[in-house]
């Protein structure tokens, strides 16, 4: 305890570290890296090995969280311009995603759910479905900003409705694409061992960067989300910021959706992005942002993705059902956000004040 | 004494919502029994919609308790899964009797109320982020429970399933000119009494009349006397009840276990309390709106699926837009009080 009054008065390294916003989401992905350490080390094993089509990959568990997390990393940057903005969630996410996907097959199949060929160049497909995107999040954003509905209530009808929709885009049908070029975005371009879906976050994570350095997106972003009305008597339209970040989600939809598809060259209505609208907000939560809005840390949103990931990763390899990890990742979240309760923390800091007291005496 | 014109402004905001609903409702049906024509004459086919949605008529009305107070709870559809798996699984692998299965359900839907009202009430936790995590965590935990669904085959459980409660007088010839009573399920009975105990309650008890001073303002509430925390904690108990009775009507509706039960409950749930009148911004609300809430939603599945529109996905389209009307509806005629 007064080792941690020292660093606390004291204006050292360390208290810099432990303010910073990513300093949860570290902690958390280091607990989880000694926790496999020592339960199997065999865990970190990563190979080169050629896959089917026989370009050499990078493969083991290490790199499925690389290749997965990065769909969560993406998403998580809208979600908490989002959260940020609105003070609320999208939990429509996952239903968009099914969406974006269904639109994308649809413009590559045509009328055809089984091409030869693909029947539009993958560009124009990818922008049909972006388009398609920021419009449904356009249409959240317009519920939330011009109706004032509560975010979560609004998206739960996109989340209700979605799949249905992605289903009814394509007749029901579920398109295969033949075409190999398509499986680059989610798997691995040949000659390079990486999974793609990690270079698309990584130009994701740099655009947002640069918009965020270089506009005022982040200050209008805050404004709103700390206090819309004074945000109003200063000039800025809080309803235009709420659906530019929805637009903007739209946006990391699509790109998810491009990614999700690509991997299996197909989709699944039902289960394509199941429960990622979970992972997203708890990515979100576990950066250390406030849930009910204002400032935000996109860095810390990013790492919080990965290191979801790696928890789900982890809970996999020691053979948890998929339908059962709900369950565990549930209790994550009651953790962290009964911890980060303003209540609870004003009590834990009481109690440590309590026992430094009794230290000193 | 003079009659005064009628207007939009005398009514209360529960009762212009609660109007709206009935009004559609009304209109609804009979457009259906117009456009559709047959099956919708029978009074069998309303029972049919009674008996289907009985445990969602429940779980609503646990919602709408707790919308009124100004939260959400969306765990209940994930808890009516855990209630119907745990049950199944006492009653064939362990030869449970019913009446413990029904306390248990109780017990299970009572553990949930109570630990998220907690959370919510004295934690000032965001209801939606708390209940969100007991949606998943009852999902899994059913899951874990038992991976696959199976139908139950205790002997004393079927019984009561294939209980039925004859309807006097509602009865029709059927198409050998038989004449066949009209009936309902057990489940029907109990959500009709629970939607008069909760009117009653939210109507006429002290404490029903604090659940919507806090929903409509919490802060004036608090200056009245009222214990805002206690309001909120039991409304997220009662909901939890709620959802261990509705849990249970549900599963001896469909007499199985199964981790994909009730999906979407929840939303179906939330539906109906807005259609039928509730604001999520809390305050306004009435069971009864929920009542026929919940009927409008049966009716509308109905017609799409006598329609004969793939039911899958149109049923998931019609009720979004459904949802999605009623609250532009509540959004703007709040917006014209307002302004009148």
């Amino acid at each position: 305890m007064s080792k941690d009054r020292k660093t606390s008065t004291g204006s050292g390294i360390l208290t810099k570290i432990v303010r910073n916003q990513c300093f949860i989401p570290l902690i958390a992905l280091l607990l989880l890296v000694a926790f496999n350490l020592i339960a199997d080390p065999g865990f970190f094993k990563i190979t080169l090995a050629d896959n089917s089509a026989g370009n050499p990959v990078l493969s083991g568990f290490l790199v499925t969280i690389l290749d997965s997390g990065s769909e969560l990393a993406i998403l998580a940057i809208g979600m908490t311009l989002v959260t940020a903005a609105s003070g609320g969630q999208d939990i429509s996410v996952g239903a968009a995603v099914a969406i974006a996907g269904s639109v994308l097959l649809r413009v590559l199949c045509g009328s055809n759910s089984r091409p030869e060929t693909l029947q539009a160049p993958i560009i124009v497909a990818f922008l049909v479905s972006c388009l398609v995107a920021m419009l449904f999040g356009a249409f959240n954003g317009v519920l939330v900003a011009y109706f004032n509905i509560q975010p979560m209530i609004a998206t739960l009808i996109l989340y209700t409705a979605g799949r249905s929709i992605a289903a009814w885009v394509n007749n029901n049908e579920l398109p295969v694409i033949s075409e190999p070029s398509f499986k680059y975005f989610g798997e691995f371009i040949p000659g390079i061992p990486i999974p793609t879906p990690f270079f698309i976050a990584v130009a994701c994570m740099i655009v947002i960067g640069l918009v965020l350095k270089f506009t005022d997106l982040r200050l209008y972003t805050e404004a709103v989300g700390i206090n819309q009305d004074s945000a109003r008597l200063n000039g800025l339209d809080p309803k235009v910021v709420k659906v530019l970040s929805f637009v903007i989600l739209g946006v990391c939809v699509a790109v998810v959706g491009l990614i999700k598809v690509s991997r299996i060259s197909t989709i699944n209505y039902s289960v394509i992005a199941k429960d990622i609208e979970m992972d997203a907000i708890l990515a979100v939560a576990l950066g250390g942002n406030a849930l009910s809005g204002g400032k935000f840390n996109m860095a810390a949103s990013i790492i919080g993705a990965y290191v979801i990931q790696f928890l789900t990763t982890t809970l996999y390899k020691f053979h948890v059902q998929s339908d059962a990890l709900p369950a565990y990742k549930a209790v994550v979240v009651i953790i962290l956000v009964v911890l980060s309760a303003p209540k609870v923390r004003e009590w834990l800091a009481g109690l440590s004040k309590r026992s430094m007291k009794k230290e000193a005496v | 004494m003079k009659k005064k014109k009628f207007s939009l402004k005398d009514l209360t905001d529960t009762n212009l919502l609660l109007t709206i609903t009935i009004v559609v409702f009304f209109l609804m049906y009979i457009g259906a029994i117009l456009f559709q024509g047959g099956g919708f004459t029978k009074p069998q086919t309303f029972f049919n919609i009674l008996n289907a949605n009985a445990a969602l008529i429940i779980l609503s009305c646990g919602l709408s308790l707790v919308m009124i107070t100004g939260g959400i709870d969306i765990s209940v559809g994930g808890v009516t899964a855990l209630i119907s798996m745990c049950c199944a699984v006492y009653l064939d692998f362990h030869g449970g009797n019913v009446s413990t299965s029904l306390l248990m359900a109780l017990g299970i839907g009572l553990a949930f109320g109570i630990f998220q009202g907690f959370l919510v009430a004295y934690l000032d936790i965001q209801p939606f982020i708390i209940t969100l995590a007991g949606m998943f965590f009852a999902r899994g935990l059913t899951t874990i429970v038992n991976t696959k669904p199976f139908n139950v085959a205790n002997e004393a459980f079927t019984k009561l399933k294939l209980t039925r409660v004859i309807v006097p007088g509602m009865g029709a010839p059927n198409r050998r000119g038989v004449y066949v009573d009209a009936y309902v399920e057990l489940g029907v009975v109990v959500a009709i009494l629970v939607v008069i105990v909760m009117f009653c309650f939210l109507r006429w008890t002290k404490l029903g009349r604090s659940f919507y001073a806090v929903g409509g303002n919490h802060q004036s509430a608090l200056m009245l006397g009222i214990n805002v925390k206690r309001t909120r904690f039991i409304s997220h108990v009662l909901c939890g009840l709620l959802a261990g009775i509705g849990g249970f009507v549900y599963f001896l509706h469909v007499g199985s276990g199964s981790a994909a039960h009730a999906t979407g409950a929840e939303m179906d749930a939330i539906a109906s309390s807005i259609i039928g009148g509730t604001m999520l911004t809390g305050g306004v609300g009435n069971i009864v709106g929920t009542f026929f809430g919940v009927l409008s939603l049966g009716t509308i599945q109905n017609i799409v699926s006598s329609a004969g529109l793939d039911e899958a996905w149109w049923s998931g389209i019609t009720r979004a837009v459904m949802l999605c009307l009623f609250l532009v509806i509540q959004s703007v005629v709040m917006a014209r009080k307002k302004k009148a």
